[in-house]
């Protein structure tokens, strides 16, 4: 079976388990695996201080601070404008921060941007929002070519080809070019081309965006195996199912602030009640206003045409609701999506 | 919290060898497609050449070149020479650098790797010039093919060539860093360039200009790459090789320093 040796020979995982590694809906809530004790014990990889950075008059970046101890799994989520790809791009040094001290520990080494800016590169693998593969080179030779500006030996790099083609599962297409990719193809090679210098660290600026569900959950079980492997992932998304299913801690942005940061299960515990009955159909919105059913519930929300209950006990609003037999009522735990519209707001972000 | 200082746009380069995987890139890329560039970079002076160096030369004659008489398509081919390399080089420098930096957002996955910009700009540079001594060397081909000149001196022609692709390259990159399209270029070219061709005596000697527009075109980068090139077909040395030396070799280094600081700051936020 496939082995990635590529990324970790040490660690490689036995045999079957990658393919295995396809998560189904049983495996949908399961919390990930927080690294173990050793892994935040020791130094972490990043630590972001106090960054700010602002564009004219707007503060894009406001006091955000953050680590991400090796092993570990950072999720960046915000709406649009709310600052991540922008510190992205401090944490890179490409963006120059107005305050604030980005540092890294690489192999016991302590070393800050921007002055170590090229030291610090040479061990981190990045998947920037938008693609930025060389559309006039086949896809191995996008490797090579890559390979080269960390000042790898040609030989070494394409000795490493053939396992990052197979990890991102373009074997296939090494002869092709970016434009006969898919977008989760694309998407896919990007990861491989970040992981052609064994980065300790990866950098990930929306890596599932526009997917489908099966390029979506492929891109995921890569990800999962790179984590499994030891390596630590910074991760922004739109996808709060994939923040829940790959992210150990998440950071909540907005308008440039940090507003909440923890475990994913911890934040929504922490901020909302654990059950949420959602009620539509005709005459669906007159409920949020009556008495009786808000008694039921801790907290009442309308959005759209759709009444949110939120609360504790589910039990005694279902039974209520069955007074109104037209309306369409949805029972379920609440979820990541809850936390982020709570915090956030339901309003759009034309901004982004 | 710390505050962070900020280096000005205007500091001096920052240079390592790691613009060479840069240049690589480039040149990897246009292997795949050298024969169609290579009809492309030198069929058009080679018409200019042919249509200019025999039809008006017929009619020319001779052209006085100090005490001696020269034939006009002489002069004319070791004029257009200068402009070929110019040319090629302010391609390159501009609409393939601007596809690569602002469209296919190359530089970008390239920083992203321990690469700086100040190498990248270098590489660009240093790879518009290599297309300049490319796209001369094929036309240096056909002249002696020609047997427009056999002087021995054009071994020394063809580095002074090299030099004036990495003159005109870092000029093209100080329009490239200001460009928000393609339609900027045209500027360049129409205001700048061509302008250029017609006042550093590449179709005429500088004698015919008005005295004091000769003074500006003595000044003009165009100009000292003629006037460095044009009597090494004729095998003779330049009469003043320092000082013309000196006038590309200042419009490069001052030219690459306001590109550099001008790329800085776009990619600067």
């Amino acid at each position: 079976m496939m082995c990635y040796q590529i990324l970790s020979p040490a660690r490689c995982s036995p045999p079957g388990e990658p393919q295995a590694a396809l998560p189904t809906a049983s495996r949908r809530s399961a919390s990930p695996t927080p690294p173990g004790d050793n892994a935040s014990m020791s130094a972490p990889l990043i630590e972001v201080s106090h960054l700010r950075k602002r564009y004219g008059e707007s503060v894009v970046v406001d006091d955000v601070s953050f680590l991400i101890a090796p092993g570990e799994c950072l999720g960046v989520i915000g709406p649009n404008g709310a600052g991540k790809t922008t510190t992205i791009r401090m944490a890179l040094g490409l963006a120059t921060p107005d305050a604030g001290e980005v540092a890294y520990t690489l192999d016991g080494t302590r070393l800050t941007m921007p002055q170590d800016a090229l030291a610090i590169k040479a061990r981190l693998g990045v998947v920037s929002q938008f693609d930025t593969l060389d559309p006039d080179f086949n896809l191995a030779e996008n490797l090579l070519v890559y390979g080269r500006y960390f000042g790898m030996k040609s030989a070494d790099i394409r000795a490493r080809i053939p396992q990052l083609l197979d990890f991102a599962a373009l074997s296939h297409k090494a002869e092709a070019k970016p434009g006969e990719l898919s977008g989760g193809m694309k998407r896919r090679l990007s990861l491989a081309r970040a992981l052609v210098n064994d980065p300790q660290l990866l950098l990930l600026d929306e890596p599932t965006t526009g997917l489908d569900p099966q390029a979506r959950h492929l891109m995921w079980e890569r990800l999962q195996l790179l984590l499994q492997q030891g390596k630590s992932i910074l991760l922004t998304t739109h996808f709060m199912d994939e923040a829940e299913r790959l992210c150990h801690r998440l950071l909540v942005l907005d308008h440039g602030r940090k507003i909440a940061e923890g475990k994913p299960r911890d934040l929504i515990a922490e901020h909302l009640e654990p059950d949420v009955v959602e009620v539509y159909g005709v005459g669906a919105l007159a409920l949020a206003s009556d008495a009786g059913l808000a008694a039921l519930a801790a907290r009442v929300e309308v959005s759209g045409e759709t009444v949110f209950f939120y609360t504790a006990q589910a039990r005694p609003l279902l039974a209520a609701l069955e007074a109104h037999p037209q309306l369409r009522t949805l029972h379920r735990p609440a979820n990541l999506e809850d936390l982020f519209l709570k915090l956030t707001g339901r309003q759009i972000r034309e901004e982004g | 919290m710390s505050q962070v200082s900020t280096a000005s746009v205007w500091a001096a380069p920052r240079l390592s060898m790691r613009w060479w995987p840069v240049f690589l890139r480039n040149l990897l890329v246009w292997r795949k497609l050298a024969i169609p560039s290579l009809v492309g970079n030198i069929a058009e002076p080679l018409m200019w050449l042919v249509a200019f160096g025999y039809g008006l030369g017929a009619l020319v004659g001779q052209v006085q070149l100090g005490d001696r008489q020269v034939p006009y398509i002489l002069f004319l081919a070791s004029g257009s020479i200068c402009m070929s390399a110019m040319n090629a080089a302010s391609f390159e420098a501009l609409y393939s650098a601007f596809s690569r930096m602002h469209v296919q957002k190359t530089w970008d996955g390239i920083m992203n790797a321990p690469v700086r910009l100040d190498d990248v700009v270098l590489a660009e540079m240093l790879w518009a010039a290599f297309k300049a001594l490319f796209t001369v060397t094929a036309i240096l081909g056909v002249m002696l093919a020609l047997g427009i000149s056999h002087s021995p001196k054009l071994l020394v022609a063809w580095p002074v060539l090299l030099f004036v692709g990495i003159t005109f390259s870092c000029i093209a990159l100080i329009f490239n860093a200001l460009a928000k399209g393609y339609d900027f270029f045209t500027y360049y070219f129409t205001l700048f360039l061509t302008p250029m061709m017609f006042l550093s005596g590449i179709f005429f000697p500088t004698t015919q200009l008005p005295p004091l527009v000769r003074t500006v075109a003595e000044w003009l980068p165009l100009t000292a790459a003629v006037e460095l090139v044009r009597p090494l077909f004729m095998d003779q040395w330049p009469a003043h090789p320092l000082r013309h030396g000196l006038v590309l070799l200042g419009f490069a280094v001052a030219a690459f320093w306001i590109a550099l600081a001008l790329t800085r700051k776009r990619f600067r936020n």
